[in-house]
């Protein structure tokens, strides 16, 4: 179940979004029904777990386990579609502000600090993807270990302090480190160098304005829209004007 | 005009296999531009040119939050047209030819654009064959879910393999003229790019953390430090 966990949402769609997905990870527990694949509870369950659902990916596995062990509980279809529909919203936004928002930029930023501090290729791809997917296995492995344990007192799990407030203290680092990160990935990515010389101090006079900038423009133009349009400019203006 | 000097079938495949990691399988985010333009980078032989191309698409994609349901820019396979594109030219070099290097973040946001619409497009496509499957997945049936999974992961693949052909098709041959044509010099061009990467990277930073209580001091503090320690280093 954990395997199929990595491809939950690989039939993500607009009409049951990751029901389908649902469905294909509680699969293999609802063979152990009354009846087995032939029985009619089986076919029941895995209807029921088919339909319309949407959570985060990672946290999804949350919800995997605890309806798989509630559909082997034999738990009230009511019940069990209630649970079910109140288990979208909680593992949807949790997922998002823990990995989404706070994770994924944490361990980027780490990897361009690496870059920074001179790392080679192998050093800071790799240094990306081991810290990354610790993270992220960790999360889907505790995710399916303590749905099964909870089952519907899943509220527990869900309640945890480092579930709660570890989108906190990740953006806290993550923050520190992106300050840390940027000048020395900025000056090894114009060529390292004497930090003293036109184009280094260019760099740094220019991109907190660059920054404020785009923060004064959030919600009107994307910084990789602008730097598009920027970066035109500069094909025509060195090819064409120059 | 095709880049015919790689291999074209392995360099597809990558796109593949990393737009699949976009939101498919397994999410494992090897289609970060930092990982996905360093292996790209790595096909064409110019492996450091390759993390250079990849850094300044990952202070890119930094900005990029891929909420469920919203269309959002596809960084994987456009990470590997990036990747190619950018370090044409390098010969082994530690940094990418500046001009190559514009055009390669060039086309990978034009990618990446485009693959956002392509995974809307594949939503829908997998919601059409739900829809006709309702009926069979209401009465339970293991086939149907299954068939249903490896259709959508089949066609993401697709996606992600059509996406990198189309972004080379494009932008491979404006390379080739850009290098040619290019006049400022490469301290210059480096310097510009690097602005803007770094740029919307602060940008990110600031509007993806503020909503916790005392990082935006903790990033500019950071900031002033990573500064004096870049000048003293220098």
């Amino acid at each position: 179940m954990l395997l199929r966990c990595l491809a939950i949402q690989g039939a993500w769609n607009y009409e049951i979004l990751n029901g389908n997905g649902i469905g294909f990870c509680v699969e293999p527990a609802l063979r152990h029904l009354p009846g087995g694949v032939d029985g009619d509870a089986y076919r029941a369950a895995l209807a029921r777990q088919c339909a319309y659902f949407n959570a985060h990916p990672y946290l999804a596995s949350l919800a995997v386990g605890a309806l798989a062990r509630a559909e082997l509980d034999q738990t009230p279809p009511e019940k069990l579609v209630r649970f079910r529909t109140a288990l979208c919203g909680p593992l949807g936004s949790l997922g998002d502000r823990l990995v989404w928002a706070a994770w994924l930029p944490a361990c980027s930023l780490v990897a361009l600090l690496l870059f920074g501090l001179g790392a080679g290729p192998a050093m800071v791809a790799l240094g990306f993807l081991v810290l990354y997917n610790a993270g992220h296995l960790a999360l889907r492995a505790w995710g399916l270990g303590a749905g099964w344990l909870h089952g519907l007192r899943l509220a527990a799990a869900l309640g945890a302090n480092w579930l709660q407030r570890g989108p906190q203290y990740i953006a806290r680092g993550a923050a520190l480190v992106a300050g840390v990160a940027l000048p020395f990935a900025a000056h090894r990515a114009i060529g390292g160098g004497a930090s003293l010389e036109p184009v280094s101090l260019a760099v740094m006079a220019c991109t907190p304005v660059l920054g404020v900038l785009l923060v004064r423009l959030h919600g009107k133009v994307e910084g990789w829209q602008l730097l598009f349009g920027l970066l035109a400019l500069l094909v025509l203006y060195s090819t064409v004007l120059h | 005009m095709l880049p015919l000097t790689l291999d074209l079938l392995p360099v597809l495949l990558l796109g593949a296999i990393l737009g699949l990691d976009v939101v498919s399988f397994p999410q494992a985010m090897i289609s970060r531009p930092i990982v996905a333009a360093t292996l790209a980078g790595a096909f064409a032989g110019q492996t450091a040119a390759g993390l250079v191309v990849g850094v300044a698409l990952e202070c890119l994609a930094l900005e990029t939050l891929p909420f469920g349901a919203s269309r959002y820019p596809e960084w994987g396979s456009a990470s590997v047209v990036g990747g190619l594109v950018g370090t044409r030219g390098a010969d082994g070099a530690l940094l990418p030819e500046p001009a190559a290097w514009v055009i390669g973040v060039m086309a990978a946001i034009a990618t990446a654009w485009l693959g956002g619409w392509t995974m809307v497009w594949h939503r829908r496509l997998i919601a059409r064959w739900a829809r006709v499957r309702l009926d069979a997945m209401a009465g339970g049936s293991m086939r149907t879910v299954m068939s249903l999974q490896v259709y959508g992961l089949t066609a993401d693949l697709l996606r992600g393999a059509a996406l990198t052909l189309l972004g080379l098709l494009l932008a491979w041959p404006a390379s080739g003229w850009a290098v040619e044509s290019w006049r400022l010099g490469a301290t210059e061009t480096r310097g510009a790019l690097v602005i803007g990467a770094a740029g919307v990277a602060a940008s990110a930073v600031w509007k993806v953390l503020h909503g916790y209580s005392v990082t935006r001091r903790l990033f500019v503090a950071g900031l002033a430090v990573g500064t004096v320690l870049v000048g003293l280093r220098g």
